[in-house]
């Protein structure tokens, strides 16, 4: 267990066994990849990277998506 | 024969509807949508927002708003920077693939006002990252016209304070930024009811933003309706050119002829 990595997520903290690809976070989190983009250290992950490119122990990921506004 | 307009070009898109709604502060997106619906609206603005990573069964806008029939215009509600404005809009741009957009920067919490300076370096930002912006503004003449020169693609003037309803406050101004304006010129924010809609239509702007009106109309899909006929209603009577005032009675039935 002293292995777990830890990644912010839209500002909380989770534990994970080793870093993941963005496809895999995504799919850990039950977030359906077309609805929603990626941010990892303030840089834009395209969608067509989701399943190479890797999150690092002590990285920032935001998760957004479209909501009502005006 | 019914009357046909031209289309609402924007950024090289048509639009048949010159009504664009938001989908903020509804019952629920149920309403919003059917509201849309009502409205004739082809565009609809959105906001941009972390997930729910708690209620990953909070239902999402995209189901009931679809994004192929209507076209998302994601807007920058919350940023007070360029850099936050332009953040927001590439992970915009990201979800969904388009480069139009919406540009607000607000500069104060009580009246909702657009930080100008901060708005011009926000759109030189964005439309250096190749967006269409379509910015909300303060409705000086001379602010609108440098948004313009910068290349933004629509400048939309406030009527009155986000979400106050207060109507056309100043008439003047807005025609002014009409007829120097090279671009579609929209009145975003401070429409209250129908016939604000048309007034403003009447003055000859391309079209009308609105959120707040019909969303909390007591029946806000009757009230989407409204918008829509005034819309309409206001673009012809601009068209077909108002008579002008006179300060005296004019009789409509002849006066020779009396028996």
């Amino acid at each position: 267990m002293g292995d777990s990595i830890e990644i912010i997520i839209n500002g909380e903290t989770q534990a994970f066994d080793a870093a993941v690809s963005v496809a895999e976070l995504l799919a850990r989190l039950g977030l359906p990849e077309k609805k929603i983009a990626v941010e990892h250290n303030l840089e834009i992950v395209p969608k067509s990277a989701y399943a190479s490119h890797m999150v690092e122990a002590g990285d920032r990921i935001e998760i957004v998506h479209f909501i009502g506004g005006g | 024969m019914a009357f046909e307009d031209e289309k609402l070009v924007i950024a090289g898109r048509s639009f048949s509807s010159r009504l664009i709604v938001g989908t903020g502060k509804y019952k629920d997106y149920a309403e919003n949508a059917a509201a849309a619906e009502a409205a004739g609206a082809e565009i609809v603005t959105v906001a941009v927002r972390r997930v729910n990573l708690t209620d990953k069964d909070a239902p999402m806008l995209v189901d009931y708003i679809d994004p192929q029939k209507f076209t998302y215009l994601p807007n920058t509600a919350g940023c007070f920077t360029g850099e936050d404005a332009v953040r927001t809009l590439r992970l915009a741009r990201e979800a969904g693939g388009w480069d139009l957009v919406k540009l607000e920067v607000l500069g104060d919490e009580k009246t909702l006002y657009p930080n100008m300076p901060e708005t011009l370096r926000s759109a030189e930002l964005l439309i250096k990252e190749g967006f269409q912006v379509m910015v909300y503004c303060s409705d000086d003449p001379i602010m609108a016209k440098r948004l313009e020169d910068i290349g933004c693609c629509a400048i939309m003037p406030l009527a009155a304070p986000i979400g106050s309803g207060l109507g056309i406050q100043n008439p003047v101004n807005i025609r002014l930024i009409i007829e120097q304006a090279n671009v579609p010129v929209l009145v975003d924010a401070g429409v209250g009811t129908a016939s604000d809609a048309a007034i403003a239509m009447e003055l000859g702007c391309d079209g009308v933003l609105m959120n707040t009106a019909i969303a909390e109309a007591k029946m806000p899909i009757v009230m989407a309706e409204a918008m829509k006929n005034a819309v309409l209603a206001g673009r012809q009577a601009y068209l077909a050119g108002r008579m002008p005032k006179r300060l005296y009675a004019d009789p409509s039935s002849p006066v020779g002829g009396l028996i």
